[in-house]
């Protein structure tokens, strides 16, 4: 069948349609991944936008269940060149048109992706739509685009109840990375972590877990006081989709967690509201990074890092208070801030992904400096 | 961290001459990195045997020294030169095994000079077996399950500990020279005896065979500062089993999840930081392809020709990096030169899918086992790109100029079904031979894949069988329906759309559908399905780049930006290095950009080889990426609409677009397009002869075998029997009797049914070879040339000494006039290059070539004459006078400089290694001296031919040689050889007073002749084989286990002869000659 794709700004992309043939209405974002679909598609941080993924050729390896970084995709939309014929790894257990198909994600492919991107990087993100109506007037859709706004998706992708995170859930993928592997005492019995879910993605519970650390996860609403009364010994501010700014109940909680002398460690959307709680300002930037092979700097010891990223919004390190806060990580191509170190407080955030996942692995020792913060394991 | 200021003066080693397993890519990443030194202000000094390297011009380093790769002739340079440092990991495994033996020794240290990229111990921890494991090991990285061994029992023990079959490879060779899978204690212990001695070091190590599993790579850098990044991952289509350099291979990886991908990448980069590596380094990997097991199989700690490939398929200049971080700088402080905006200091993301295949020779040596294995046969290579797999893997198919242009190749039905075979149509085949055919991996699995999809043979079960991915063999399957869709259905707009997606030519639509091409191009110019062009940029659009190399695609919008109002010159490259295509023609494609650079215009370069400097981002203004053929480049012509273009620099196959540009109205610049015509054309170029009154051998123009037969018998046997349209000889044979001329027809037929076939007499002589440039009025000949092989050998093949030695001035004269006339005759604008025979005082012309040939690029080092810029300044319009040159010929220079052909004869199993018409060697060295005796030196220890050792030779000649041999095998002797030789030859010999120890023949029992030879206690075989086709088995067998045990052999008196006088002038202390000081006379 049929289908378009109609930015904001009139262009008309024509292709095929995959996954749901229902119309929607998104901010378009690109991601420059190459392998890891399957994890942009269950990072809840793109709760509001459809992606766009620059490497043409999808689904190559299918769906393996065990690699979602959530229980269910979260984009409006997903925009490909190509989606493979068939699957072909030894993990996977559907293809990728059938998992669009099942979560009802409304799709477009055939369509030239690189001209789509280069649009996104002039223009800067824009809203548009997925539809397989044959529109004779582009005028009142593209009005129906303008006034789209991402609202309301933290409270979406956040989990609705505080719950323990049950490391053998996804044993499977803890296996992969042997070295990894090799660094983990028995999940559970080390530090106590309260991650906030912001939106978080599973693989941040995973490392946290694989460290030792037994993880309970929090609502992103709960409040700080509730956190705190279960004595901690870390709280982690996890990643998550929208502007920062929206989030102004959760900023007041993040505050007094500020506040309180328990060790922090935050990622993305976290990191942008610890700035936020502390006096600072975030911006959305022209196109966002999306993609793993981002280098960042650590500024404290000059080395770089390759790092996955997911972010539309950052922290302006103009508006940091240097007696609150001074920037811990630079983004080597286009000097904008990637991490915050808290003057005097046992607290770091980062704008990239430690996580990983998809992406590289090479900041996940972000994670054994926050069970140092916590004293190590015990 | 910044720069190193102490490092002021750096020696780069080169790679010396192409072998296979050691090609153009060290030339580009060796140019490169010599570019980006200079740009930080430091001093070059670099060796390198390779004449034809652009790595070799002053233009590109301070000094350069085109000498012997050895370790005297490295120390004496280090003393002359007085460099710091040296830089040892851009010139493949000869620059880094030669670093390590100085290192070794102690003369660095003595002489205080550093080795700069990585450290000795750095180089040993990845290529010393052992330590190798034991760091592997250390840090958890698995490998096979495998052990060293230096003897030959000790490795049958460890081979039945692992379990057969077992992969052996010998320590510190070239392209795995000398391993191999053994399936059982007989292939163990013969491959280990063969590797044991090819191996520096006198190792090998045993390996579980993982022969199935996914073999992938990743090329990673490091820098000073411990910053490591991955340039890029690669698959191989064909599984563990089959060498890198032989497989086709994908980037990025197509069928690795995230967490496979990034499970090797973090191997990689720890592999890369434990080993301390400063630079790049590219890592091999097993992948189990029903687990997460993997096994590391091969670390290089240097660039490498997949580094090469790394670096053209994303657009990062791994070498110019690799370099900036040798003097000293990290990679956050190194620019993206591509995207000028971001840093080195970023992991490359492609949005496009990019498919590298091999050139293999045997369209050369067709005797030759096709059978893959981790011996690298490969001479060459293509790469492609485009938006889809399919489309890639289609232009990468058409790229290599093999006579294939799709999987669907309908070779002629007149011919037998293996000589279809041979032109990769498996049509003819039963069920079950095309089963066993898919369980071997050889150079046409993919057209064998192909042919089983089409018989309904499913998916599954030739993956079962070939262990290839099932994902690639569905998108061979979707190129099979595409073609039976094509067959059945009636071609629709959509249909023609999506076939163009899928890069499949006018040429094979029209084959499929039946309709014509002219028609089927109409239709689709109609429907504007036309080839639009996308930026390389490193970064899949995330930023601006500011780099203009571009690939095709059919479904997308074009990227080209609008002209800048210039003149526009298209620069036809030569495509994959090839037997008698090899890495001169790229030198000269380069040059000649530069050249109309330099004259004002806006150049375009379009080639597909990786390998090599062309296809470097910032050669030409423009980098188009793509097969050359008449529709791709016509494509490009309709989007860049050049005011010419040049076909003069990109070989054969360049001139062979010569007449698809004239139709599409561009201008041949140069030589017009009817020229070049008349000078392939063999009757308008007989004319032209007549014309000018120049002999040449008596011949004859036919079509069939008959027509053959009846014009050798009008000539007289010995005749020459050849293509015309080829370059290299190729299929060029000589025939004594009608027998070979129904064989050798047969063959060319396979390769060039289109052209007409040549008939010559064969004449005995010397041959001459002349290149020229002339200016449509005036004529410049830099040298005459003359070889040291008679009349027989193919040219690329000879010896090649400039100044012509033995040539009289009125011969000369002769060649001069002769030159001078057929350049006017055929109004040559540019290069031409013509082939003489000088049998007592007559010449004969044996070949025109309108166009530059393989020798330029030596002459124009020896004389000073850059003869490629000289020639495009005189296409451009200027002439000789005006640009301050006496017409003529030229002042013989100061030095006389002898070409050395340079052969891999012990990587092809199978192949006849007999010199003859047919082009066979893979490149050249070049000894350069003051005398002819100290430059004929030169070039055979550049060419690694290091003699004496044990001083035994054997000889065996035919018969009508033996009184011949007789001197020359006076003259081994007198240098001190004991020659054994066959009953004919030996009498001869002992009846001449030279003494010969008879030895058996090979039918005879042992010890007989082959065990003399396997014994290894032979320096030399010289066997000169019968003419014709019906050559002796014997000599085949002998010469073949005398290739394999790496026994040098000569197949050609005159080669002896050059040899002995060679090791009878034996110079103590070489001159060291700096051809960047070498002035034009």
């Amino acid at each position: 069948m049929k289908a378009f794709l109609i930015l904001e700004d009139g262009t008309v992309f024509c292709g095929n349609s995959i996954g749901s043939d229902r119309e929607v209405i998104s901010e378009i974002v690109f991601n420059t991944s190459m392998t890891g679909y399957l994890e942009v598609l269950t990072d809840p941080s793109y709760a509001g936008q459809a992606v766009v993924m620059t490497y043409p050729l999808i689904g190559n390896y299918g769906i393996c269940t065990e690699d979602m970084e959530s229980d269910r995709p979260w984009p409006d939309g997903f925009i490909v060149r190509e989606l493979s014929r068939i699957p072909s790894n030894f993990r996977s257990g559907d293809t990728i048109q059938n998992f669009l198909k099942n979560y009802d994600i409304p799709g477009i492919c055939g369509i030239d992706t690189r001209a789509l991107t280069k649009i996104l990087r002039e223009k800067g993100t824009m809203n548009g739509m997925i539809t397989t109506h044959v529109y004779e007037d582009y005028a009142e859709p593209v009005m129906r685009m303008k006034n789209y706004r991402v609202t309301g998706v933290v409270k979406a992708t956040s989990c609705k109840k505080k719950y323990i995170f049950d490391p053998l859930v996804s044993e499977s993928s803890l296996s992969v990375d042997r070295k990894e592997n090799r660094l983990q005492t028995c999940a559970g019995e080390g530090r106590k972590v309260a991650l906030l879910d912001l939106g978080a993605k599973k693989n941040i519970a995973r490392s946290l877990a694989k460290r030792g650390c037994k993880v309970t996860i929090y609502p992103g609403y709960t409040p700080a006081e509730e956190i705190l009364a279960a004595n901690p010994d870390g709280i982690m501010l996890s990643n998550g989709p929208g502007d920062p700014k929206e989030n102004v109940e959760i900023i007041r909680e993040i505050r007094k967690l500020y506040e309180s002398n328990v060790p922090i460690f935050a990622i993305c959307l976290g990191h942008q509201l610890m700035a936020l709680a502390t006096g600072a300002d975030t911006y959305k930037l022209k196109y966002g990074h999306r993609g793993g092979n981002h280098p960042v700097k650590d500024l404290t010891t000059g080395r770089v890092y390759i790092s996955s990223q997911n972010h539309g919004y950052a922290v302006n390190p103009e508006s940091l208070n240097p007696q609150v806060a001074t920037p811990a990580f630079v983004n080597v191509n286009d000097g904008t801030n990637e991490g915050l170190k808290y003057i005097g407080r046992n607290i770091f955030t980062v704008q990239f992904h430690p996580e990983a996942c998809p992406g590289p692995r090479d900041s996940g020792y972000l994670f054994d400096r926050f069970i140092e913060m916590m004293g190590g394991n015990q | 961290m910044a720069k190193n200021p102490d490092i002021k003066k750096v020696l780069v080693l080169g790679s010396g001459p192409i072998v296979i397993g050691q090609a153009a890519e060290f030339d580009y990443a060796g140019t490169q990195a010599c570019r980006s030194l200079k740009e930080e202000g430091v001093q070059v000094v670099l060796l390198n045997s390779n004449p034809a390297t652009i790595m070799t011009d002053k233009d590109i380093a301070d000094r350069v020294y085109i000498e012997p790769l050895t370790v005297e002739v490295v120390e004496q340079l280090i003393r002359k030169e007085h460099p710091d440092s040296i830089l040892p990991t851009l010139g493949g495994q000869a620059g880094l095994n030669l670093a390590m033996e100085l290192e070794e020794s102690g003369f660095l240290k003595e002489n205080q000079v550093r080795l700069i990229g990585t450290t000795a111990l750095t180089i040993k921890k990845a290529e010393d077996r052992e330590l190798f494991k034991e760091t592997m090991e250390k840090i958890g990285e698995p490998v096979a399950s495998s052990d060293i061994v230096e003897d030959v029992e000790a490795g049958l023990k460890i081979a039945a500990e692992i379990g057969y079959p077992v992969v052996l490879r010998p320590a510190y060779t070239l392209g795995g020279s000398g391993g191999g899978i053994a399936k059982n204690p007989e292939e163990c212990r013969e491959t280990l005896e063969n590797g044991l001695r090819l191996s520096r070091v006198g190792q090998v190590l045993v390996e579980r065979c993982i022969a199935g599993w996914k073999e992938i790579e990743y090329e990673v850098m490091r820098d000073g500062a411990g910053n490591v990044i991955t340039v890029c991952n690669m698959e191989n289509i064909d599984p563990v089993g089959v060498h890198t350099g032989d497989s086709i291979v994908v980037a990025p990886s197509q069928t690795l999840g995230d967490k496979e991908y990034q499970m090797l990448r973090s191997s990689a980069l720890n592999i890369i930081t434990e080993l301390g590596i400063t630079g790049g380094c590219n890592v091999q990997y097993a992948l189990n392809p029903d687990s997460f097991e993997y096994c590391v199989i091969e670390v290089n700690p240097r660039v490498s020709r997949s580094s090469a490939l790394a670096s053209k398929a994303t657009g990062y200049p791994i070498a110019k990096v690799a370099a900036k971080i040798a003097l000293g700088y990290t990679l956050d402080e190194i620019k993206n030169a591509v995207t000028k905006k971001t840093y080195a200091c970023f992991e490359p993301m492609l949005d496009y899918c990019v498919v590298k295949m091999p050139r293999l020779p045997f369209d050369k040596f067709i005797r030759a086992k096709r059978t893959l294995g981790t011996q690298m046969k490969a001479t060459g290579e293509v790469m492609s790109i485009c938006t889809n797999f399919e489309g890639a893997l289609m232009k990468a198919i058409r790229s290599l100029e093999q006579q294939v242009d799709s999987l669907f190749s309908n070779t002629s039905s007149s011919v037998s079904t293996e000589a279809r075979a041979n032109g990769y149509d498996f049509s003819g085949w039963e069920e079950e031979g095309l089963k066993r055919q898919l369980a071997k991996a050889d150079d046409r699995r993919i057209w064998v894949i192909a042919e089983a999809l089409r018989r309904g043979i499913s998916c599954h079960e030739i993956h079962e069988i070939t262990r290839v991915d099932r994902w690639f063999i569905d998108k061979l399957a979707i190129l099979v329906e595409m073609e039976q869709t094509l067959k059945t259905e009636p071609l629709t707009e959509e249909l023609l759309r999506e076939a163009k997606r899928l890069e499949f030519p006018d040429r094979v639509i029209s084959r499929l559908t039946g309709i014509p091409v002219q028609k089927v191009r109409d239709m689709r110019y109609d429907a504007g399905i036309r080839a639009a062009y996308k930026m390389v940029d490193t970064c899949a659009a995330e930023f601006a780049a500011e780099t203009p190399y571009y690939y095709s695609c059919f479904d997308g919008s074009c990227e080209v930006e609008a002209s800048s109002g210039k003149k526009k010159v298209l620069v036809l490259g030569s495509g994959p290095i090839r037997i008698g295509q090899g890495i001169e023609f790229d030198f000269c494609s380069v040059h000649s950009t530069w050249a109309f650079a330099r004259e004002g215009y806006e150049t375009i370069i379009v080639n597909n080889n990786p390998e090599t400097v062309s296809t470097d981002f910032d050669i030409a203004d423009k980098l188009y990426f793509e097969p050359l053929t008449p529709e791709d480049v016509e494509s490009i012509v309709d989007v860049e609409k050049p005011t010419g273009a040049v076909v003069q620099f990109g070989g054969q196959t360049a001139i062979q677009l010569t007449e698809a540009l004239m139709k599409m109205g561009v201008p041949i610049l140069g030589t017009a397009a009817e020229d070049v015509d008349a000078a392939e054309d063999r009757e308008r170029f007989d004319c032209i002869l007549e014309q000018c009154q120049i002999p040449r051998p008596a011949g004859r123009t036919v079509f069939t075998a008959k027509e053959a037969k009846i014009a050798a018998e009008e000539l007289g046997y010995p005749v020459l029997v050849r293509p015309s349209y080829v370059l290299g000889g190729q299929g060029m044979q000589i025939c004594i009797n009608d027998h070979d001329i129904d064989e050798f027809i047969g063959i060319i037929n396979q390769i060039a049914q289109d052209h007409p076939i040549l008939v010559d007499k064969y004449i005995v002589g010397k041959e001459i070879e002349v290149d020229a440039v002339c200016d449509g009025e005036d004529i410049l000949i830099p040298g005459i040339m003359e070889h040291i092989e008679r009349t027989g050998v193919h040219s690329g093949d000879s010896i090649s000494v400039y100044p012509a030695p033995s040539i009289t001035p009125a011969i000369e004269a002769k060649l001069v006039a002769y030159t001078e006339k057929l350049a006017r005759a055929l109004h040559v604008k540019g290069m031409i290059n013509i082939q003489f025979i000088v049998a007592g005082e007559e010449v004969f012309i044996i070949e025109v070539n309108p166009r530059s040939s393989r020798t330029v690029p030596y002459i124009s080092k020896v004389t000073g004459i850059p003869i490629v810029p000289l020639a495009t300044q005189v296409i451009c319009g200027h002439t000789l006078k005006e640009l301050g040159y006496v017409p003529g010929l030229q002042k013989k220079s100061e030095y006389i400089a002898i070409k050395m052909p340079v052969f891999s004869f012990e990587k092809i199993r199978g192949a006849d290694i007999s010199l003859g018409p047919e082009m066979k060697s893979t490149g050249e060295c070049l000894g350069i001296a003051k005398t002819f005796n100290e430059a004929l030196y030169k070039a055979f220890e550049g060419a690694g031919i290091k003699l004496p050792r044990h001083k035994n030779m054997v000889i065996t000649v035919r018969e009508s040689e033996h009184e011949a041999v007789v001197e020359i095998a006076r003259r081994f002797q007198k240098v001190g050889y004991r020659i054994f030789a066959t009953r004919g030859t030996a009498k001869v010999l002992n009846a001449n007073g030279v003494k010969a120890l008879t030895v058996r023949k090979l039918e005879q029992e042992s010890p007989n002749i082959l065990d003399l030879i396997l014994g290894h206690e032979i320096d030399l075989v010289i066997d000169i084989p019968q003419q014709g086709a019906e050559r002796s088995h014997d000599g085949f067998v002998i010469r073949r286990n005398a290739i394999e045990t790496g026994v040098h052999v000569l197949t050609s008196l005159d080669t002896a002869e050059a040899l002995v006088t060679s090791l009878e002038n034996r110079a103590k202390e070489l001159l060291l000659v700096d051809i960047a000081r070498v002035e034009r006379r």
